[in-house]
């Protein structure tokens, strides 16, 4: 008996209250979402495979990037790890038998879902053309494309993820078991935790931006309207001052996965888990004054130039102990490489280069060369695709066994871990150099000269493409013909492995005390002595 | 086990742990009453957090633009009814007043006390609804509402506006009168934010006092009742703040 064996009418999935059912509801649904984001993907590289605008008019173009952001970005990658994978495991973490707020986690998946469906249908009825930024005056006053319905379901959307983020800190907070501190707790919550605080905090700006942008555009209020004394640059203030954290509320919780696998498969404690921890506070707190490093170029004054360029500077800092505690867990560990672990080596290099070219970002004068070309195109996507989602993969793998009871295989796994680092690579390294080169993004042509780089680009994505579908078939296959997982496979000591796989409904037999130290490989060996002990 | 048996189908008890020591309303996944109350109280107090994000962005706004269209926003807040205002005001303190006698019922276990504050709420939350469409119905006819039919004449000819000629408004610059639409557009985009709330609250509230007389919330399990008062005080601080800034401040110039 265990949560997925429990009760299997649609409707006990479709009203249930189970943390763990309504992660795999997300997983499934996320996962939909990703393709479709990903098959606009596939055609802005086929489209700019040639220098002419040739496989689609250039208005179709600006549609198609334009819903490829919205969709990636608030349907796929601000709820990837936390909805799905934080959602299985964090109550597991801490030792409660569910979140705190079980009817609102399901109004979460019920809100994404509706804001994607409203998304799917802006896309069918024409789409929208501003870019995922939704830049005034262009949005309110110059295009005839759907700008509302879009807006609407990224305002629903960004309920759905407040109301996740609200959920982790209630039961960070209070649902945690005897003996479970704060030092206690595994990484993945901490940087889960520090998530979850730009969730609540940053979210709500967007949607009254977006409340403020949908009443400029049906009674003609004039809050961002220049002709009538409003400005648009408050507009990319109050815009930026979500989106910078969103990109945080991403990658922060890829960085909790990557902590977790890589503690496990190198047997050690994570090195200078209290730095580690707090770092990812830092990054949370050092993510809501950073904003206007994407207005260089808009008109803000010299002195904040400055001031934001040093801050950008400085979240470098905390990003950069963990990479380094990461390092050194891995330095006399006793290292094996399984999947998870490849995409963990992936996010670790791949991070690095895209954490990296963000501080060349945040220095003024490169900026202003490099803004609006490819270089930003490469290093979002070095962050997002080559860290976040790789972290993610990495996850996925990493608890399918505590998911599904049943093991991936392992050869073809690694296989498609290694040509995902390939694809990616091919994809978006060539696209620092058009960048540097000087090509401009969002636009559907561009000089003979960049083809050759071009073509590159668009033969990694189509190497890309078949690595994210072999995890989709692989995966699928082994819910019925993987091998039976058994409680914990890998040797990890996170509460969560403790318990059986897949687990209770309820999580654990009886409620679990925390009478270890998180990470504690010795006490996970004395435990299996112990067992030994008793069985012979 | 079901997690949530209001959600949820199938024998609720049938299984897992003894309930029998357990009131009705304690959900599975909590340890005790305690926590639960506890629990939800901090969600809520979140919740208002991000309502405070939700209308910060309207505040920066604000802020920046009575810096830079000053004169503007003096001439404008002339215009806004400040006996209605006022009286609003006074509905809103007394509505939440009311709420707070309401919660102090459930809590003392006083059925039908409870319901009584709770429809003299709602009812003062619809006055208040009422009030502000009076004052919006003024701004229909003056052609303040920002948008199409816009006029500037109370800004450019203050003597043709008795308004303007009671505070003795000195004409604008078209210029600086034109952003007095900024002024509007905020006004009507807060106040309408905060009516927003208004209205959502009413809702609940209707809903709450068919529970409540069917004694839902007098059963020691006051968490609803506790968690709807922060949110309806919440609503009411937020115009405690909206009243001086687009009513009072600029007034007296």
């Amino acid at each position: 008996m265990n949560f997925l064996s429990k009760e299997n009418g649609l409707l006990s999935w479709l009203l249930t209250g189970d943390h763990k059912r309504i992660a795999m509801l997300y997983l499934i649904s996320i996962t939909f979402f990703f393709f479709i984001g990903g098959a606009l993907a596939g055609l802005i590289r086929l489209e700019l495979l040639t220098p002419q605008a040739d496989l689609m008019a250039t208005d179709t173009y600006n549609k198609v990037f334009t819903m490829h952001g919205v969709i990636m970005i608030f349907f796929f990658l601000v709820p990837s790890v936390p909805a799905t994978i934080g959602n299985f495991l964090i109550p597991m973490m801490v030792g409660a038998k569910d979140l705190a707020l079980p009817k609102i986690n399901l109004l979460s998946w019920y809100l994404y879902i509706a804001a994607g469906m409203l998304a799917l249908y802006t896309m069918i009825t024409g789409g929208v053309d501003t870019g995922w930024t939704f830049t005034t005056p262009l949005s309110t006053h110059y295009v005839n494309t759907n700008v509302l319905t879009t807006g609407l379901a990224v305002f629903i959307a960004g309920f759905s993820s407040i109301f996740t983020g609200l959920n982790f800190i209630v039961t960070i907070h209070k649902m945690r078991c005897p003996g479970m501190t704060w030092f206690k707790l595994p990484l993945f919550v901490w940087s889960n935790y520090a998530a979850s605080i730009l969730m609540v905090l940053g979210t709500p700006v967007l949607a009254i931006t977006i409340v403020l942008i949908a009443l400029e555009r049906t009674i003609g209020i004039g809050v961002f309207d220049p002709t009538k004394g409003g400005d648009p640059v408050l507009f990319q203030h109050l815009f930026w001052f979500y989106s910078h954290p969103a990109v945080y509320i991403m990658i922060l919780p890829g960085m909790g996965v990557i902590s977790e696998v890589i503690s496990t498969f190198s047997r050690k404690r994570v090195f200078g888990y209290t730095a580690v921890a707090f770092s990812s506070v830092a990054i949370a707190v050092f993510g809501f004054f950073v904003w206007a490093h994407h207005m260089f170029i808009m008109g803000i004054s010299n002195y904040s130039v400055i001031v934001f360029s040093l801050l950008t500077m400085l979240v470098a800092v905390p990003s950069a102990i963990k990479i380094f505690n990461w390092t050194f867990t891995l330095y006399k560990g006793s290292i094996t490489f399984e999947t998870p672990m490849l995409y963990a080596f992936g996010f670790m290099g791949l991070f690095t280069i895209g954490g990296m070219t963000g501080v060349f970002l945040g220095t003024t004068g490169t900026d202003i060369h490099l803004t609006e070309t490819y270089f930003i195109v490469a290093h979002f996507h070095f962050v997002m695709v080559g860290g976040m989602l790789m972290a993610f993969l990495s996850g996925v793998h990493f608890w399918w066994p505590k998911m599904t009871g049943r093991m991936y295989p392992e050869k073809i796994s690694q296989l498609a871990a290694v040509v995902t680092f390939i694809g990616f690579n091919f994809t978006f390294f060539p696209q620092f150099i058009l960048g540097t080169l000087g090509m401009p993004r969002r636009y559907a042509s561009y000089p003979p000269e960049f083809q050759v780089l071009n073509v590159f680009s668009t033969a990694g994505a189509s190497i890309l493409g078949v690595g994210y579908l072999l995890p989709v078939l692989y995966l699928t296959w082994s819910l019925k013909y993987g091998e039976i997982a058994g409680n914990n496979p890998w040797q990890a000591t996170g509460l969560e492995w403790q318990t059986q796989s897949p687990p209770l409904t309820e999580n654990f037999p009886v409620t679990p005390v925390m009478d270890h130290d998180v990470y504690d490989y010795e006490w996970l060996e004395g435990q299996k002595a112990k067992e030994v002990a008793s069985v012979g | 086990m079901s997690d949530s048996p209001a959600i949820t189908h199938g024998a609720p008890q049938a299984e897992g742990h003894a309930h029998a020591a357990h009131p009705p309303y304690l959900r599975h996944h909590f340890e005790s009453v305690e926590q639960q109350a506890d629990t939800t109280n901090f969600a809520m107090w979140l919740f208002l957090l991000t309502e405070i994000m939700f209308f910060g962005g309207l505040f920066t706004a604000y802020l920046i633009y009575r810096n830079w269209y000053y004169p503007a926003f003096v001439a404008a807040s002339h215009q806004l009814n400040i006996f209605w205002g006022t009286l609003n005001t006074l509905v809103l303190i007394t509505s939440s007043f009311t709420m707070a006698m309401g919660v102090w019922c459930a809590e003392t276990r006083k059925r039908s006390g409870l319901v009584l504050c709770l429809i003299l709420t709602f009812v003062l939350g619809l006055g208040f609804l009422g009030i502000k469409t009076i004052e919006y119905s003024e701004k229909i006819e003056k052609h303040h509402v920002p948008g199409f039919h816009y006029s500037l004449n109370s800004f450019l000819n203050p003597d043709s506006d008795p308004a303007a000629k009671a505070a003795g408004d000195k004409p604008l610059p078209l210029d600086m009168a034109r952003h007095t639409e900024v002024y509007f557009s905020l006004y009507f985009a807060m106040t309408g934010m905060h009516a927003l709330h208004m209205i959502i609250g009413i809702s609940i509230l209707g809903y709450m006092i068919f529970r409540a007389r069917a004694g839902a919330y007098t059963t020691g399990h006051v968490t609803f009742v506790e968690n709807f008062g922060l949110y309806w005080h919440f609503v009411d601080i937020v115009w405690i703040f909206l009243f001086p800034l687009l009513y009072l401040i600029s007034r007296h110039q």
